[in-house]
């Protein structure tokens, strides 16, 4: 499709969108169909400078995409802001506001009250990296939650402060090297485990939340969707692989983040008002060893240190406890489960 | 209409009267008086805004910067650690050139922990790139707020309102409280060309390099200098619509033919004032009130200053190792003309310590003690120090 045509055709829409009613179920019922009908919108564009394999370029993609050209996008410091706004360039499609590391939800906050004030319908989408969102930002997330206001937040989550050069933050998961936790003789990678993020969002009883990979594209979109058509706050944990920060080759960042899910390291669920509503259930469940032993941030578990099979065996154990708590074991062939979710299927994602 | 009204209630109202559209606060003493009142304003349906009572001072700067980029008029009002706490975020607001509005209930900063009035966080962020209006009573925090609202708009700079914790946010005074038609004549409804839209996408706040940064932060201290007229002329208009002008950008009092002037901001100019008033003819100063404090008004100072022999900068901060913040700045500002007047500095109520009548008399006896490149706080007790510093 040209340009041109896409323009016509976004004008016509949102020409639509404007003479739909604004107040009451009609009103959002036509909003979701038409965010639907939306082309494929690239909210990113395209010559951005993301390394290659970056999982938080793709996510990011995705979420915009999904989202449609009628959003406000905030955003935390850290890769997304720096590779996409190199002054006087700019990636971004969509109106984008980048401020500081821990204010994406409260700058949120501020743009959706002000459209509230002005009567405006757009929709809000607030960035951060795992930093921005799991440590340094996470006050202002909870208050943004609390407050209830109409956001979705989404938080690419690649597992450590990458930005400035992979030291570790609250997500890190367990064992992980970093430059702030590396392995040595009084330590074998980051001591303690991945802070819990989803339940502690789970606790602010918002209308959705979810967990999602970059390995599963139809999956994130779906979530989106799902995420601007409610009137409230709702929360988006995308699990991002960083090349660089986990030392693998960029071509295998998505085979990576699908055995990060497949393992159970990594599951994929949906909490509604706190209670778990919605898992991705796993075929075939992997070993952890398969996903670790891809990473040059686990090496020093596949060493013949007597701690190293200790560990393995505590990732495996952490691993075999998600599959448990939030019963990801499937029942036989599912086409949205770890195995089928990913195949590109023509005309649309299934709901 | 003349109304006895407590500082933060005249304050409220006035804010009101400039219809914003998002307020964004958390409380802090002494400027919790000013948000409760506009808390009640918007739930008697008096002020029509979203009011949004956040979980920090961090969270009310980032949610008033968000507003202000999405083109509401924003308003917040903070204190003491709350402005430090805020401190990140009031850099970046002025550095994003977004227009808005904060109230300082000046207060002083820890440690020790203290809740009473002095000058040090507003002072603390005078970097930040945002200008500040120092008031020196109600009348003038009522009219200031209103103008504050203009000049940012017009400028596209954040304004910082300084009133004296406890002194005016916590006294009754005998105020006239404008209309809301003598108002609305005044300040247009805002509108801002660089808001959030999607019809016009914008990216605000990217990633400069040092192939642009320096022209950035000179276009801002550029933007800071041309606000001196803007600062004038909407103390002059609003002037003409409610017969009451606050001070521009600074004014004098006083005989002129006085070789000693005094310097200060704020509320303690009303009590230097009235000391000047009962001190005898002969030993009357020239007494200058500073409003603004930035942008500077050094070529305004100068000419203020012509004929004096000796200038005394009274003030209610300073900078520990180095001396005071204020006396500093007059001093380089001074240093310019053919013949300067000496420059005394001190420091005084810090903490809330009471700032009396007297006080004009003590430091004109202090000042001919005091070296030219001086610094002393007036009313240290030296009983009360350890024998050391004494």
């Amino acid at each position: 499709m040209d340009s041109t045509k896409l323009k016509q055709e976004i004008q016509e829409r949102r020409a639509q969108m404007q003479s739909a009613p604004k107040e009451g179920v009609a009103g959002q019922h036509n909003m979701e169909e038409l965010r639907k009908l939306q082309p494929r919108y690239r909210g990113l564009e395209a010559g951005h400078r993301a390394c290659q394999g970056c999982g938080e370029a793709l996510a990011a993609r995705l979420v915009t995409e999904a989202a449609g050209p009628d959003v406000i996008l905030t955003n935390a410091t850290g890769c997304l802001e720096v590779f996409t706004t190199p002054w006087p360039q700019s990636a971004w499609r969509l109106p984008w506001i980048h401020s500081l590391f821990e204010n994406s939800a409260a700058v949120a906050s501020g743009v959706e009250a002000a459209l509230k004030a002005q009567g405006r319908s757009t929709k809000v989408i607030a960035q951060g990296g795992d930093g921005g969102t799991f440590d340094i930002g996470f006050q202002a997330l909870s208050g943004m939650l609390e407050r209830q206001h109409n956001i979705l937040y989404v938080c690419y989550d690649n597992e450590a402060y990458m930005n400035t050069g992979i030291q570790r933050s609250g997500s890190t998961p367990h064992a992980a090297m970093t430059t702030t936790s590396p392995p040595g003789k009084e330590r074998m990678g980051k001591r303690h485990m991945k802070k819990d993020l989803l339940s502690i969002i789970a606790a602010h009883h918002i209308p959705y939340a979810a967990s999602a990979s970059v390995a599963y594209p139809a999956d994130i979109r779906r979530k989106v969707r799902r995420a601007v058509s409610i009137e409230g706050p709702t929360f988006l944990l995308i699990h991002s692989p960083c090349p660089l920060g986990w030392g693998i080759e960029s071509d295998i960042s998505i085979e990576v983040a699908r055995l990060a899910v497949q393992t159970g390291l990594f599951p994929i669920i949906e909490l509604e008002r706190g209670e778990l509503t919605g898992v991705m259930p796993i075929r075939n469940p992997r070993p952890v060893t398969d996903y670790l032993k891809l990473q040059n941030r686990f090496k020093h578990l596949f060493t013949d240190d007597p701690r190293a099979r200790k560990e393995r065996e505590h990732v495996q154990a952490l691993a075999d406890h998600n599959i448990e708590i939030y019963q990801l074991r499937g029942e036989g062939v599912d086409a949205l489960d770890t195995d089928g979710a990913d195949t590109v299927r023509r005309g649309g994602v299934v709901d | 209409m003349l109304h006895a009204l407590e500082g933060s209630q005249a304050i409220a109202q006035a804010v009101a009267l400039c219809r914003p559209a998002v307020v964004a606060a958390y409380p802090i003493t002494p400027q919790t008086h000013i948000v409760e009142n506009i808390s009640k304003l918007v739930a008697d349906g008096k002020l029509k805004c979203e009011f949004v009572s956040v979980e920090s001072e961090f969270s009310a700067a980032s949610v008033v910067l968000g507003s202000a980029a999405t083109g509401a008029r924003s308003y917040t009002a903070s204190s003491s650690q709350g402005i430090l706490l805020m401190a990140e975020v009031l850099f970046d607001i002025a550095g994003m050139r977004l227009p808005m509005v904060l109230t300082c209930a000046n207060r002083a900063i820890s440690a020790p922990i203290n809740i009473w009035n002095d000058h040090q966080d507003a002072m603390t962020v005078r970097d930040s790139g945002w200008i500040q209006l120092y008031c020196a009573d109600n009348q003038e925090a009522i009219d200031t707020t209103i103008q504050a609202f203009r000049i940012s708009e017009r400028t596209e700079l954040p304004v910082m309102v300084c009133v004296d914790g406890f002194v005016l946010t916590h006294t009754l005074e005998v105020v006239d409280m404008p209309n809301a038609e003598q108002v609305d004549s005044y300040l247009p409804p805002f509108t801002f060309k660089n808001k959030l839209d999607p019809k016009h996408p914008l990216s605000l706040g990217t990633l400069v390099g040092p192939e642009y940064y320096t022209e950035a932060r000179y276009s801002l201290h550029r933007a800071l200098e041309k606000a001196l007229p803007e600062i004038e002329s909407a103390d002059a208009d609003w002037a003409k619509i409610c017969g009451r002008a606050s001070g521009g950008l600074l004014t004098v009092d006083g005989p002129e033919s006085a070789s000693v002037g005094v310097l200060a901001m704020g509320s303690v100019v009303s009590t230097l004032t009235e000391a000047n008033e009962i001190l005898p003819g002969k030993k009357r100063v020239r007494l200058m009130k500073l409003r603004a404090f930035r942008p500077f008004p050094a070529e305004a100072l100068r000419q203020a200053c012509a004929g004096l022999k000796e200038l005394i900068v009274l003030e209610r901060a300073f900078s520990p190792g180095c001396g005071g913040i204020l006396g500093t700045e007059v001093r380089a500002a001074l240093a310019g003309m053919a013949k300067p007047p000496a420059v005394r500095n001190f420091a005084v109520g810090l903490g809330g310590r009471d700032i009396p009548l007297g006080t004009l008399s003590k430091l004109l006896d202090a000042a001919k003690a005091q070296g030219n490149e001086g610094f002393s706080i007036l009313d240290v007790e030296p009983e009360r120090l350890p024998p050391e510093d004494r």
